[in-house]
This record gives C-alpha cells, sequence and structure tokens, in this order.
C-alpha cells in the first residue's frame, strides 16, 4: 500500500488520476481505517488530505455563508459558537457521529463521500443545502451535496476528482434547521432513520422548506413532497399530519439487522413531525 | 462445566460470630492501578522470541460436509510456517472432550456459522490473515435450522443422530437431546384450586457475555513434548486438562498462566483457540499467538442459550400461588448442554410452593456451543415466570411485593428443585426492597414500574490456597481462581482478618497450574465463598505456626498461647505474663526458629449458601418510536456478608446493566442463510454508558452458614431477575404484555399495534 501526503489539491487529484488499484483519501480515517482493520478494504493507495494548507479551516464568506475544510473535525465546528447558532441542524447531524474520540477526528467531507444512506450529517446538509468544490485533473465544480452519493459506498466522484471545500449557504433571517436520528441506543449507533429539516419564516407561516431522509433508501433523500406540505402553513396539526404521511410516503427502505421496512417508514413520519417542529422553534428565534 | 456442579450443597457449620475489622470495608483494588496505566497484562500483551501469529479458517454455511481441505497454496507463502485441521489434534475422545473437541476444530462436519476448520500460524498477524483465506475448503452445504422450536419439529435437519442421551422419551425429533422433569406436589389439583390461572409462552434470544477483551493466548510446545500457556480466562486448571486431552498430552506436562481478564462473565469457563495455538505451535516449534477479532468471539465462542418456554400459574384471589408448571425448550447451539435443568431448578425457585412442576428440553441447532453465562438458564426462565406472576398481579389488582412476599421460600421451606432451605434471604430482600424509596416514589406519565425476584444455587468447587509470610511481616497468598471480580481485594482483607495485620501487606497473585493443587473455575459465584473459605483456613494454619514459635519463645505450652490482633498473646493469667508479640517479630527469626512459616488448604466446599434478589425498575416508553428508557434502577440482593461492599455493588449494578442489554437490545439476528448478521458491537447492541441510570445496589447480610463470615457469592443472582423486572416495567408502561426478547422498538411498537387491534 501507497501511503501519500500531497501538498495541494491539484497534486492530490494528478496522484489520484494516476493512482491504480483501490485510492482512498484520508481524512479522519474514521471509516476508512476501520474498513482496512476489519479487513473490508484495503486500498493500494492512500492519499491523506490533511497535509493542504487550510484543510482544518472554518471561514465565514463575503455573502455570510460558511466554508468548512475537509479536514475539518466534528469537534471544532462544535466548539465554533458562531456556526452553531446559524446552523444548529448541520452541526448536530455532525456532532452525532460516534465518540468524543471519533468527533477528534471524523469530518463532514468523509461522511458525505462514505456514502452511507445512514450517514448522520447528510441529512442536515441536504436539508441545508450545502454544496461542495470538487476538484479534478481538469480544474474544479460546484456539486450539491445529495447529489454526491449515488448509492451505498458509491459516490458520482470519478478518477482523480476529490472534495476540496463544504459550502454551507448563508444563513439569512427567520431560518432554523435541525436534525434527528432514531437509534435503539442512546449512543455509538447507526441511524435507523434520519431527518433534517431546514425552513424559513415570514411572521407564523412557512416560506421555504427542505426535508430529507437518510437511511430509507440507497441514497439521502431530499423529499420536495415533504417540503410542500408543510410550506404555507403554521406547522399546525393538519399539516403535521401532512408531513408524516408524505415523509412515510417517500421512504424505500429494506428490511435488515437494523430495521423492518415497517418500522423505518413508521418512524420517518414520525421523526418528520419532530424535526420540523424543532426547526420551526429556532426560526422563531423562541428556541436554540 | 458439568452440569451435575450445582448439586445441592450441605457444607459444615463454619460461621463464627466475630467482630471483623478488615472485612466490610472497601480499601483500593490492588489491580487499580496497573489497569487504568495500562500496565496491566491481558491474554495478547504477551510476547515472546521468534513468536509466530494464528488465524483461524472459518465455516461460512450454517451446515456443511466437509469434503476437503487443500492448505497447499496456504503453505506455499512466504512466512507461512504451520497450518493444522483436525488431523492434527488427538483421537478418540468421547464425552465432553469429544464436544470440546469438534467445537474446537471441526471434524467431518461444520456445524454453524463461523465454526473452525482449520488455522495458520505465521511470522506476522497480516500473512496469517492472507494464508487463512488461501486454505481451500471445499464444503457440500446441508440444510440448516437455527431456531429452537423449528429445530424441534418433524422435518428439521439432524445436527447429531447419535446425541440423545437415555433421558430423551422415545419419538421425539433427534435434536431433542437431554430431557429434565423435577418438582412436588399435584398440580392438577393445585390448578382445581386456583381462582385464576394464567398461561402464556415466551422467547429470549441468545445473548453474548459481551466480555470487553476477545479471546487470547499464546501458546509455546517445546520439542520435548513440555508447554506452556498464557491465556484470559477464568479457569487454568480447567484450560490445562482440555488442553492436554485435545492435543494428547498428559496434564502435567503443561503448565498454563493466566493473564489478567478483561471479563468473562462465564463466557471464558471452556476453550477454543487455545488447543489450536498449542497445535500451531507444535507443529512451527515456535511459540503462536493466537487473538480473536471480536466478529469471531460473536460467531465462534459461545453465548448464552436461547430459551421458548411455556408458564402457567394459579392463583388464589389473595395471591395464593397454589399450583405453577414451566416447560423450557433451550437452544444451547450444536452440541448438547444448553442449561435447561437450571431453568426448570431455578423457575420457581423464590417460592414456597405446595405443588409445583418444571419440565426442560435440551435442543441443538446450527449455532455455536453455547456457555455459561452468569446464572446460566436462570434469567430466562425468571423472565417467563415473573411476567406470569406480574401478569396474574396486575389482573387481581395486588401488589406484586405483596405476593410475592406471600409466597416467599423462606428459612425450612423444601425448593421448587429438591432440597429443604438452610437459612436463606428471599423474604429480607422483599423486605428491603418494599422499604426502599424506590418501590413508592410517584412515576411520570408514559413510565411504568416492574419488579422480579431471583434465585440463584452458588458453588463450591475444588479449591487449593496457599499462604507464606516474609520475614518483614508481609504476606503473600496464592488463589488458583483468576480474578473476575475483584476477588485479589476480598482474598487480602480475610486474610487480614485472621492474620490482624493491615490489607496493604497482603500481596495476592493468581498461581499457575504448576504452584497449587487442582483450582475449578472461576464460576458459579464460588471465589470469593470457597477461595476466600480456604485463604481463612490457610491463614488459620500460619496463624497456628506463630503461635507455636511464640510457645516456644516463651517456654509455655502452645494451647495457651492465642492469636489476637495481629499478635500472640497469653491465653489467659495462667498461662504466664508476656507482652504481646507481634507477627513481624516472630517472622523476623522464623528461620532460626522452626523455618518459614505458611500456611494451606485444600478442599472441596459445600456449604455455598444459595442466593435471591429482588429489582425494582422503571421503564419510560415513548408511544410512537418504541424506544425504551430506563430511568430509576434498584438491585436489592443477599449477598451473605460483602467483604469489599464496593465490589458487591459493582457486581450488582453489573448485572443490572448486563440485564438491561439483553432485555432491550442484544440479539443474535440469524439470516435465512444461517449466517450471523451482528457480528460486531455496532450491531449486537450491548448498552452504552447513557443507556443506564445510575443503578441503586442495597446489600442484604442474612449470613451463610457454610462460611466463616456468612458470604454468599454475588456475582449471578444480579443477572437472574432483571429481564422479567424490565419486561415487567415496559410492559405497565406500554400498557401491552411484552412477551419476547428482545424488547426492541421494532417489537414493541408491533405490540401496541396489536393491542390497538384488538380494542
Ligand atoms: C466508533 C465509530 C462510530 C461512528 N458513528 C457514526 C455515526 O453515528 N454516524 C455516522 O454517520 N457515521 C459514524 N461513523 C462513521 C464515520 O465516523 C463517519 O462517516 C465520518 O464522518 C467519516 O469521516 P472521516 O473524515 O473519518 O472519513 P475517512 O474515513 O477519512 O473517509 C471516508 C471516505 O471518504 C472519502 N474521502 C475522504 N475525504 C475525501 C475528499 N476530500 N474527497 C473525496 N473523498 C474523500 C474516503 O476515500 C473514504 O471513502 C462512526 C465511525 C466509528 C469508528
Amino acid at each position: 500500500m501507497k501511503y501519500l501526503t500531497p501538498a495541494s489539491f491539484a497534486e492530490a487529484a494528478s496522484l489520484a488520476r494516476d493512482a491504480s488499484g483501490v485510492t482512498r483519501f484520508l481524512a479522519g480515517g474514521t471509516d476508512v481505517l476501520v474498513q482496512m482493520r476489519a479487513d473490508i478494504v484495503t486500498p493500494d493507495t492512500l492519499i491523506d488530505i490533511k497535509h493542504i494548507d487550510g484543510v482544518r479551516d472554518i471561514i465565514r464568506g463575503a455573502d455570510g455563508g460558511w466554508t468548512i475544510g475537509v479536514a475539518t473535525p466534528g469537534a471544532e465546528m462544535k466548539e465554533h459558537a458562531e456556526l452553531g447558532a446559524e446552523w444548529p441542524g448541520v452541526v448536530e447531524g455532525m456532532d452525532l457521529i460516534g465518540s468524543t474520540q471519533v468527533q477528534g477526528r471524523a469530518t463532514l467531507t468523509g461522511n458525505l463521500c462514505n456514502a452511507s444512506p445512514a450517514a448522520d450529517s447528510v441529512p442536515a446538509m441536504v436539508a441545508a443545502g450545502v454544496e461542495v468544490t470538487v476538484s479534478g485533473p481538469d480544474g474544479s465544480r460546484r456539486v450539491k451535496a445529495e447529489d454526491i452519493p449515488v448509492a451505498p459506498g458509491r459516490t458520482s466522484l470519478s478518477k482523480g476528482e476529490l472534495i476540496s471545500a463544504v459550502h454551507i449557504p448563508p444563513r439569512g433571517d427567520n431560518g432554523g434547521d435541525a436534525y434527528l436520528r432514531f437509534i435503539p441506543r442512546t449512543e455509538m449507533d447507526i441511524a435507523v432513520v434520519g431527518c433534517g429539516v431546514n425552513l424559513r419564516l415570514d411572521g407564523d407561516v412557512i416560506t421555504e422548506a427542505r426535508v430529507s431522509l437518510g437511511a430509507v433508501a440507497p441514497t439521502v433523500l431530499l423529499v420536495q413532497a415533504c417540503a410542500d406540505t408543510i410550506i404555507g402553513s403554521t406547522l399546525d396539526e393538519a399539516a403535521l399530519d401532512r408531513l408524516a404521511e408524505a415523509a412515510s410516503a417517500a421512504c424505500n427502505p429494506i428490511t435488515d439487522k437494523r430495521g423492518t421496512v415497517k418500522f423505518r417508514t413508521h418512524v420517518a413520519g414520525v421523526l418528520a413531525q419532530r424535526t420540523a417542529k424543532i426547526a420551526y422553534g429556532r426560526a422563531k428565534g423562541e428556541t436554540k | 462445566m458439568a452440569l451435575d456442579e450445582y448439586k445441592p450443597q450441605s457444607g459444615d457449620a463454619e460461621l463464627e460470630n466475630k467482630e471483623l475489622k478488615y472485612v466490610g470495608t472497601t480499601p483500593d483494588r490492588p489491580d487499580g492501578l496497573d489497569k487504568v496505566t495500562g500496565k496491566a497484562r491481558f491474554g495478547a500483551d504477551l510476547s515472546l522470541p521468534g513468536m509466530l501469529f494464528g488465524a483461524i479458517v472459518r465455516s461460512p454455511h450454517a451446515h456443511a460436509r466437509i469434503v476437503k481441505i487443500d492448505a497447499s497454496k496456504a503453505e506455499a507463502l512466504d512466512g507461512v510456517k504451520a497450518v493444522v485441521t483436525r488431523a492434527d489434534f488427538a483421537t478418540g475422545l468421547e464425552g465432553e472432550y469429544g464436544f470440546v473437541l469438534e467445537n474446537v476444530m471441526a471434524g467431518e462436519k461444520a456445524l454453524y456459522d463461523g465454526h473452525a476448520v482449520a488455522a495458520v500460524a505465521a511470522t506476522s498477524a497480516l500473512i496469517a490473515r492472507d494464508a487463512a483465506k488461501l486454505v481451500e475448503v471445499e464444503y457440500e452445504v446441508l440444510p440448516h435450522v437455527t431456531d429452537v422450536d423449528k429445530a424441534m419439529a418433524e422435518g428439521a435437519p439432524v445436527i447429531n443422530a447419535a446425541y440423545a442421551d437415555a433421558s430423551v422419551p422415545e419419538g421425539m425429533h433427534p435434536n431433542v437431546v437431554r430431557h429434565h422433569e423435577s418438582g412436588h406436589g399435584d398440580v392438577e389439583a393445585g390448578f382445581a384450586e386456583a381462582d385464576l390461572i394464567v398461561e402464556d409462552t415466551y422467547v429470549t434470544e441468545a445473548a453474548h457475555q459481551g466480555y470487553i477483551e476477545p479471546n487470547a493466548c499464546v501458546a509455546q510446545m517445546g520439542s520435548d513434548g513440555k508447554g506452556e500457556l498464557w491465556v484470559c480466562t477464568q479457569g487454568h486448571w480447567y484450560v490445562q486438562k482440555h488442553c492436554a486431552a485435545l492435543l494428547g498430552m498428559e496434564t502435567a506436562q503443561l503448565r498454563v498462566t493466566a493473564s489478567e481478564i478483561g471479563g468473562g462473565f462465564g463466557g471464558k469457563t471452556t476453550v477454543f483457540q487455545e488447543p489450536v495455538a498449542l497445535a500451531l505451535s507444535r507443529k512451527a516449534s515456535r511459540p503462536v499467538k493466537l487473538a480473536l477479532q471480536r466478529s469471531e468471539v460473536l460467531r465462534a465462542t459461545g453465548p448464552t442459550a436461547s430459551a421458548s418456554m411455556d408458564i402457567k400459574i394459579g392463583m388464589k384471589k389473595d395471591g395464593t400461588i397454589t399450583a405453577a408448571e414451566g416447560t423450557f425448550r433451550l437452544q444451547g447451539g450444536a452440541f448438547p448442554g444448553a442449561p435447561m435443568e437450571f431453568s426448570a431448578m431455578c423457575a420457581f425457585a423464590c417460592y414456597d410452593l405446595a405443588n409445583v412442576r418444571q419440565v426442560g428440553w435440551d435442543v441443538v441447532s446450527n449455532r455455536p456451543k453455547q456457555a455459561a453465562y452468569r446464572a446460566p438458564g436462570a434469567p430466562m426462565a425468571a423472565f417467563a415466570v415473573e411476567s406470569v406472576i406480574d401478569t396474574a398481579c396486575n389482573k387481581l389488582g395486588l401488589d406484586p411485593l405483596e405476593v410475592r412476599l406471600k409466597n416467599a421460600a423462606h428459612d425450612g421451606t423444601k425448593a421448587s428443585w429438591g432440597p429443604r432451605y438452610d437459612q436463606i434471604g428471599m423474604v429480607a430482600t422483599l423486605e428491603a426492597a418494599k422499604a426502599h424509596p424506590h418501590y413508592s416514589a410517584p412515576l411520570e406519565p408514559g413510565q411504568g414500574r416492574g419488579v422480579a425476584s431471583g434465585f440463584w444455587f452458588n458453588h463450591g468447587g475444588e479449591t487449593s490456597v496457599s499462604l507464606s509470610l516474609s520475614e518483614d511481616g508481609t504476606c503473600q497468598v496464592s488463589v488458583g481462581t483468576p480474578d473476575i471480580g475483584g476477588s485479589r481485594a476480598s482474598m487480602a482483607l480475610m486474610a487480614a482478618e485472621v492474620l490482624g495485620i493491615p490489607y496493604e501487606n497482603i500481596r495476592v497473585t493468581i498461581a499457575d497450574t504448576a504452584t497449587l493443587g487442582y483450582n475449578d473455575v472461576s464460576h458459579g459465584s464460588r471465589v470469593t465463598y470457597a477461595s476466600g473459605l480456604a485463604t481463612i483456613k490457610a491463614a488459620r494454619a500460619a496463624v497456628e505456626k506463630l503461635c507455636q514459635r511464640a510457645a516456644a519463645k516463651w517456654g509455655i505450652e502452645e494451647d495457651a498461647v492465642k492469636w489476637e490482633d495481629g499478635c500472640a498473646v497469653p491465653s489467659g493469667a495462667n498461662a504466664g505474663d508476656f507482652d504481646p508479640l507481634p507477627l513481624a517479630e516472630i517472622t523476623a527469626t522464623m528461620g532460626s526458629t522452626g523455618g518459614p512459616i505458611s500456611g494451606h488448604f485444600e478442599a472441596t466446599p459445600e456449604g455455598a449458601g444459595v442466593s435471591f434478589g429482588t429489582h425494582i425498575v422503571d421503564a419510560e416508553v415513548d408511544q410512537e418510536t418504541g424506544a425504551t428508557k430506563i430511568v430509576r434502577y434498584t438491585v436489592v440482593q443477599d449477598a451473605g456478608k460483602a467483604i469489599h461492599p464496593a465490589y458487591v455493588e459493582g457486581q450488582y449494578q453489573g448485572g443490572a446493566a448486563q440485564g438491561i442489554g439483553w432485555a432491550l437490545n442484544e440479539e443474535y439476528v440469524y439470516g435465512e442463510d444461517g449466517r450471523l448478521q451482528n457480528t460486531v458491537f455496532l450491531d449486537y447492541r450491548i448498552p452504552v454508558a447513557s443507556d443506564l441510570p445510575m443503578i441503586d445496589a442495597v446489600i442484604v447480610e442474612v449470613p451463610n452458614p457454610g462460611h466463616p463470615y456468612g458470604v454468599r457469592g454475588v456475582g449471578e443472582t444480579g443477572i437472574v431477575p432483571p429481564l422479567a423486572a424490565i419486561a415487567n416495567a415496559v410492559s405497565n408502561a406500554a400498557g401491552v404484555r411484552l412477551k419476547s426478547l428482545p424488547m426492541n422498538p421494532p417489537k414493541i411498537l408491533e405490540a401496541l399495534e396489536d393491542q390497538a387491534g384488538d380494542a
């Protein structure tokens, strides 16, 4: 196995393009190293991106949005007061990953590119409207977070491409987001269902909404039908009922050791309601 | 573990009524610093010059004939030094040795997913792993069965037609291999007297002991036929005996040393990879380290049995139980030995019943060979029985603790499993539970409370202890029972009590198999009782010699000297007037006054007192998701006498914590293909710290007459009531009776939905 430490994304991209066999990027390594130890994936080339300048930075953009470096661990995001105040859902989604030890390493980018349907930060990123910069040998492009995973364990990135930055949009006024997951234990578990909600209000009325679901389909879903049930409402009982129905209807899960189709479908509806209520409270400025 | 080990015990009266100075205090644990600083050496922590690393080739099939094993490609890999198969072990073994060998290395058939079929040793762990993949095994896949009820049904694939013993009646499926029946009175007449009869079927899944340290050892066989084995185990004499038999060597030629142990809970009372490591070492003529991965631990070491149980209880309106009957079908994997007789015998042991009958069936299936797990067989039986009692209490509107008190076994009760009880603590634990503020605390909406009681036999077993004094007046104690729950601290406290020297002046070591007589495994909650008794008697033997030296010095009769607070003193005014002679003054000159002073004791003590516990649990159920939270938990248990109360509390809390896991989320999930689906802790869900409330531990002390200080074992009883107590709490919170473990969220939602359908 070759272990490489490029100093720039351009170098990383050309190393990846020229590598043969199985290539992995090493961000926090909390998926890659575990998969190596468990004899699931043994890469031929391991490209550590942590030696590139600025990969651990959290930067406020001119438009008020945020750029998160691709090696920024969850713990840094959690400690960033402004980021947490504006995007509590994204920070929570990331913070739910693993334990204190894992938080010292794990990243948004790694969570997105590992492409697990149950990845915890991804529904929150998708609901928030996050985009990433993809750098390749021939330059770079912006891609929506929801367009990165294409199937369990597979991304839309082509050979030689990697993510070089994560962009969270400006929060703007009267907005709020939230992420909830259901796990049988209280920690150290994989989401049986995850739900992200991001919305904006005009007074009490929801004017914009994005609702995402995790672990109920091969990839994280952005569900327009869910958003439609609550846009224009004050998140009253009737709207919440419609939301739960739409969330359950959007599910296309499997039965496995972590949950049945029936259970996942039902709990998706419950979680969508609970998550929407938290996001709504935050948008109103009533809760943090 | 031989099943006859838990025969009713009746030992000598040993209890002494004496003020205790050291016993009952909670000094620092002797292994604490090493463990928190990482210095403690566990099974995989020994490295020897020239050492190789082993890896085991395992069957991917639940049931398959092994047609051919071709290891040529593995042997050709650079760094590979040995490959072993069944041909490298002894032949002609019978009974339990035969089963253990068959489990450790498959012969003609692979009997479960993960069954070992070959093993390799190489110069690095990675080479060994790669070499294991190169061993080509040709299988003829056979139909399989992994469920206890299906394994008994007509047409189920036969695991081994020769297993069933004479206890099994004609006409049963060959997978039913043993049968047990016991009880007394006339249950039919008892049921006729009842105002209410509750009859139900309960099921539990297999649960693993979940020890944090995967099984590991380092084996070294010399070309002279002598062997050394370093291993994490609960019983190294057992390991010695079994490994010697499986390798066809003489027992005394194999010296086994027990490492520190990162949990066992019964699961390390047998052998898995140890004989394989020895066989590899013998073949390669080099030391071999063999440490299992977690997935191997879950697939191929023994979990507890799974169970399917029918319970029938008759009750009068006032709560009197008129009759009780239970049938316990236990699945213990691909070999006979599921502890169904313990399920049967413990099921109703808490109660004083005129009419009781219990039946057990041992059923084999294509799963790993079950191993002991704290109070083997008892927790599932308690789950079924105590749930049915709770149902009856709810139906009759009776308080569940009052009903238990009304029916509780007491001193002199004829136990459901045969003997008459001596002095026991069942009533005392119930009274303490009733008086505990937890029992009267108000519940929040959505919460429910459950109580349940439980019983365990406890055990004595072969025990040998030596103790020697140093010139400076300190003391070394050698015991043969690996310290799985703080026994070194307890032994030191008991030795301190007899010798009258401080706890800190005593060092307790787990001796290897070459330095003491045979010691039974650390199981059956026997260590503080049996090794403790032996330590006390070994210390008394040393005290006798100390008194002799003082008598000689003073020129008086030996029996004119007694031992008091660490000194020899004249036994009375007539004995003469001498200043107390401290232990350290006697030992300072022992070389010239008769030689080294030591004490020894060995026996198979039979006075292990039985033990009872009662648990109170509050649970909260999320009706929309089926998620359960345990909000409050209180354990009340009889310890006889708590030698080191903090360790006793630890045992109680550990039992409750493991019970919470088993009750709510732990389970073996087998796919249609007979393969285990959840082979890592991510999906085999033992509780994490944040899943647990603070667990309150109440120590009741009803002395055991069979131990000088009244000790009863406490290691196992604590896991007997939790499954039932939690099920009762969850059922009362959800408003629907849960009859199947684990009570995971999908199951609870399902039950709620079924009930809504009923209404
Ligand atoms: C104990 C434990 C608990 C966990 N709990 C959770 C949990 O609760 N929820 C959850 O969602 N996950 C969990 N995980 C999984 C893991 O921690 C997360 O997926 C984490 O976010 C991965 O980030 P990382 O930086 O460690 O990724 P890495 O392991 O470094 O990489 C993961 C993948 O991303 C790719 N990658 C990394 N950087 C880039 C890049 N810049 N461009 C393109 N591809 C890239 C790698 O090639 C690899 O395929 C857990 C893991 C462990 C060990």
